[in-house]
């Protein structure tokens, strides 16, 4: 027994620390391949394109310094410990009891206190610079409504109303024009989250928040619903496009026009009319004024149905119309049942409200 | 063989017929049983929020796949995360409380053994009231109808609007009943301790599990009773037309959230104190060295106790309290780093100059220290609210508190599980397997927890069925599915291992460890009333003063 003690003891000492020297790289590896993940789909939090992304970026390098600093002193000490004090052996006598010794104490609270102050102050910096911002002219509004599970994004100012896919023009940092936004809840609540331009804020039922972007790059940039709001808080996702002023102006131009009617549709008009999708849809210019779905006005002006969920081509449309479920199972939207070709018909009409 | 004999006999009674000794556990009042009940209680409940967590993690193995749907990934989140929470965690840490503290206290029993019963079976209750949903949650005749409003059960998704049937009710009862039982078992650990320690020991020689166990009990009482009058609001709200939470009928979703997490965030605590506890009771055994600063690491829990109480809403960082209200959380999260800081350094300085011997509890309390300073340093980015309002409701939170949970409370546990099993049972555990099973947790461990913090980085909010491909995300979703597998395995080790021991384990004796604490004096397992004549103490190691007449502690205490 004795005699394989000693070398029972080192495998248990070499174990723990080979170990952790594993994860260390491991973490190493982690980080760098967090900040190599630069891809326009990928939202990572390391990739700010926006004011407020950015100090948050800023104060979390700051954060990650100091307790990575921490975290290699006090591991070091851990490790130290473990490998220098190890039992060598099973017969010597017991070590000297030591009971503490309070200058050391002192040291090990005044200095975790000092890290504390320093990191409060530069906390306290970045809440003030993002929460208390001042709304600049020419900023633009828009109120964000969370619905199970879609976005309603309404431009009080510019008489626009869309869905899911949000339009802002680029901020340029001599002249900035923030898009500040109006977060309200119809229902449970959500969260607002696209990483690369801003933290979250929730949509909380009875209560209005806010926050602003104000990205620095046009693209797109995704992100979705943070807050758990129902069955489909999965598929609740979120796109953001920056344009160019002169886009943005024009796509303004565009949503701002009621729907455009074409005979060669009227069929799937009537359809669409006198059907229950009157009840829960806006077609501006029509009878269908319902508030409870996405506004369907310039529908083929999106990317995306479903919030996000699928890509809008008129297959999926079809599919999404007939049995929503098959793409986004608890969604609100009701399987409508139509005939062949009614569906076609139907289809055909959405098709021209672009 | 003899003394095997008499040890079965305390624990089983000798060879009455088994009804009558399954009747002996059910209408028990004794510390020592009713510990082992709560125990085995939380052991079976860990293996099926494991399961639950697996489930998860399968379908989350690649992106839009389909193996359970939304639906029953929702409930397999929400009955895992209250599962662990309320009956796995909080069970276990009473369990281990009850049989030690009166033990350690040289007390023959904890101070209301009837209201300790009680406290039990009403926790007992609660979780199979909890699990009786997936039977009753549509009112008995629909099957698979678990509550799926998330383990904090956000105002308004709890109202009847939004959560029809009986599912919701269900999880507000098991909470309400066993926030009763939690409730009494810390009235009872309060009275235990301050009423029943032995002659000599005062205050400033309890051992710390004592005096954890006190600060803990403390916050209990004070961290249960909004919970559980928030549970009392809801029903009224569902059920007599009150509108406390309705947001339809002009009710605030917002004050749920701080009921909840007033709760929720000394609850944190609640669960990480014992484990504490369970550190500063075997890393000084295994260093053979007292523990440095006693008095410090006492000053630390109960400062923790008081600050934590001020912190909750930094869980709510991300609902648009003003830049006040927000730098407030933050700096009070903040400060709670300084005294857990310190207890760190205290055990470290307890190890430093000692002669460690890698046993396997010893083995677990280093990947707890290890790894609660991790937890702790995620903590603190946590609470840099702007840093929060990114990390809040993604991976990276789901990644840190689990990292405290398993990597800090959990390894705490196993340690203490190896280290009091021989008390508890007269047998010891089998090393190699421990050692097999410490190894390969911390492997899966890691390989899971470590990886999960990312996809919170690249924007990958908890909560979701599924994902889209293309954002990043799923390799390390991949690895860390794997790595639940890994840790699967372990935990089936150390059940079969607690199995096996029990018949087949080698005889621990009074005192296998050397250690110094009062109920290493007595038989394993103990007898029924503990100690024969009360034991007299003078200082905090009174086994170390009888083991070293020449050299005694209460000279220098």
């Amino acid at each position: 027994m004795k005699a394989t003690a000693h070398k029972t003891d080192w495998g248990s000492v070499a174990g723990p620390v080979a170990g952790v020297f594993i994860l260390l790289a491991e973490v190493l590896l982690a980080a760098s391949l967090c900040s190599a993940a630069s891809g326009p789909a990928i939202p990572s939090i390391f990739k700010p394109e926006s004011t407020p992304a950015d100090s948050i970026y800023g104060l979390s390098v700051l954060v990650l310094a100091i307790t990575g600093l921490i975290f290699v002193i006090v591991f070091g000490l851990i490790a130290y410990a473990v490998i220098k004090f190890r039992r060598r052996s099973d017969d010597g006598p017991e070590p000297p009891q030591v009971y503490g010794s309070n200058q050391i104490e002192i040291a090990w609270t005044v200095i975790p206190v000092l890290i504390v102050l320093v990191l409060f102050m530069a906390t306290a910096r970045v809440i003030h610079a993002i929460q208390d911002a001042r709304k600049p002219d020419g900023a633009i509004e828009v109120t964000v409504i969370g619905h199970q599970f879609w976005w309603e994004f309404r431009y009080p100012e510019l008489g626009v109303v869309t869905a899911n896919e949000l339009h802002v023009p680029v901020s340029d940092p001599s002249r900035p024009t923030p898009t500040f936004l109006k977060l309200l809840s119809a229902d449970t609540d959500h969260s607002f989250w696209v990483p690369r331009l801003a933290g979250k804020t929730d949509l909380i039922p009875n209560r209005v928040n806010n926050m602003w972007i104000d990205p620095h790059e046009t693209g797109v940039y995704v992100g979705q619903c943070a807050q758990y709001c129902g069955m489909q808080h999965a598929k609740m996702l979120l796109r953001v496009y920056v344009d160019s002023r002169e886009q943005f102006d024009q796509w303004v131009q565009e949503e701002k026009k009621s729907a455009q009617s074409r005979d060669a549709v009227n069929e799937g008009r009537r359809i669409f009319e006198t059907t229950a999708c009157v009840n829960c849809h806006t077609v501006s210019g029509t009878v269908a004024d319902g508030r409870f779905g996405p506004d369907l006005t310039h529908l083929m002006s999106r990317d995306t149905i479903a919030s996000g969920a699928t890509p809008n081509t008129p297959e999926n449309l079809k599919t999404w119309i007939q049995d929503p479920d098959s793409i986004k199972p608890g969604s609100l939207m009701p399987a409508m049942k139509l005939n062949d070709h009614d569906l076609d018909a139907l289809t055909a009409y959405l098709e021209t409200l672009r | 063989m003899a003394s095997e004999t008499i040890a079965l006999s305390v624990v089983n009674h000798g060879t009455r017929p088994i009804g009558d000794r399954l009747h002996d556990w059910v209408v028990t009042v004794d510390h020592k049983k009713l510990g082992i009940l709560y125990i085995l209680y939380a052991l079976m409940f860990l293996v099926i929020g494991g399961i639950e967590a697996t489930i998860m993690r399968i379908q989350l193995i690649v992106p839009h796949n389909h193996f359970v749907s939304p639906q029953v990934f929702n409930r397999m989140f929400t009955m895992h995360g209250t599962t662990m929470i309320f009956f796995v965690v909080m069970p276990v840490l009473f369990g281990f409380a009850n049989y030690l503290v009166p033990l350690m206290i040289g007390a023959r029993d904890m101070a209301f053994p009837r209201l300790n019963a009680f406290s039990f079976w009403l926790m007992a209750l609660g979780g199979f009231l909890l699990y009786f949903s997936f039977l009753g949650g549509s009112g008995l005749y629909g099957a698979g109808n678990a509550p799926d409003v998330g383990w904090w059960a956000y105002a308004p998704l709890t109202s009847r609007a939004f959560s029809p049937g009986h599912s919701s009710d269900y999880w507000t009862l098991a909470l309400l009943v066993s926030g009763f039982g939690s409730i009494g078992t810390a009235i009872n650990i309060i009275a235990t301790i301050l009423c029943m320690r032995c002659p000599g020991m005062t205050l400033g020689k309890m051992p710390l599990l004592a005096w954890l166990n006190l600060v803990m009990a403390g916050m209990v009482i004070l961290a249960m009773s909004p919970l559980t009058a928030a549970q009392i609001m809801l029903s009224i709200d569902r059920y007599l037309g009150g509108h406390f939470f309705d947001t339809q009928a002009g009710g605030s979703a917002t004050i749920w959230m701080h009921f909840f997490w007033i709760f929720g965030h000394p609850e944190v605590y609640v669960l990480v104190i014992p484990a504490f506890a369970f550190a500063s009771e075997i890393i000084p055994v295994f260093s053979r060295k007292p523990i440095f600063g006693y008095p410090v690491m006492v000053a630390a829990t109960v400062c923790i106790g008081f600050v934590s109480m001020s912190v909750w809403a930094h869980h709510m960082f991300t609902i648009g309290m003003n830049s006040y209200a927000n730098s407030f959380f933050a700096i009070t999260t903040m400060a709670v780093g300084v005294p857990t800081g310190i207890k760190i350094f205290n055990w470290i300085g307890t190890m430093w100059g000692g002669k460690i011997d890698f046993k396997t509890p010893m083995l677990f309390c280093i990947g707890f220290l290890f790894q609660f300073l991790i937890a702790g340093l995620t903590g603190i980015m946590l609470g840099t609210a702007p840093f929060d309002w990114q990390l809040s409701g993604s991976y990276f939170v789901v990644a840190h508190f689990h990292y405290m949970i398993v990597g800090g409370i959990l390894f705490a546990l196993f340690a203490a599980f190896y280290y009091w099993y021989p008390k508890i049972t007269g047998r010891m555990l089998n090393e190699s397997l421990g050692k097999l099973h410490f190894w390969l947790l911390l492997i899966g461990f890691h390989l899971t927890f470590d990886v999960m913090h990312i996809p919170g980085l690249l924007g990958m909010p908890r909560r979701i069925y599924t994902y889209e491909p293309g954002r990043g995300w799923e390799v390390w979703n991949l690895i860390t599915t794997i790595g639940t597998f890994i840790q699967g395995i372990a935990i089936l080790l150390f059940v079969a291992n607690l199995i096996f021991s029990y018949w087949k384990g080698p005889k621990a004796g009074n005192d296998p460890w050397d250690a110094w604490t009062l109920e290493w004096s007595v038989s394993s397992p103990p007898p029924p009333y503990n100690f024969a004549s009360i034991p007299t103490v003078a200082s905090r190691r009174p086994l170390w003063d009888i083991k070293h007449p020449e050299d005694p502690d209460w000279k220098y205490e």
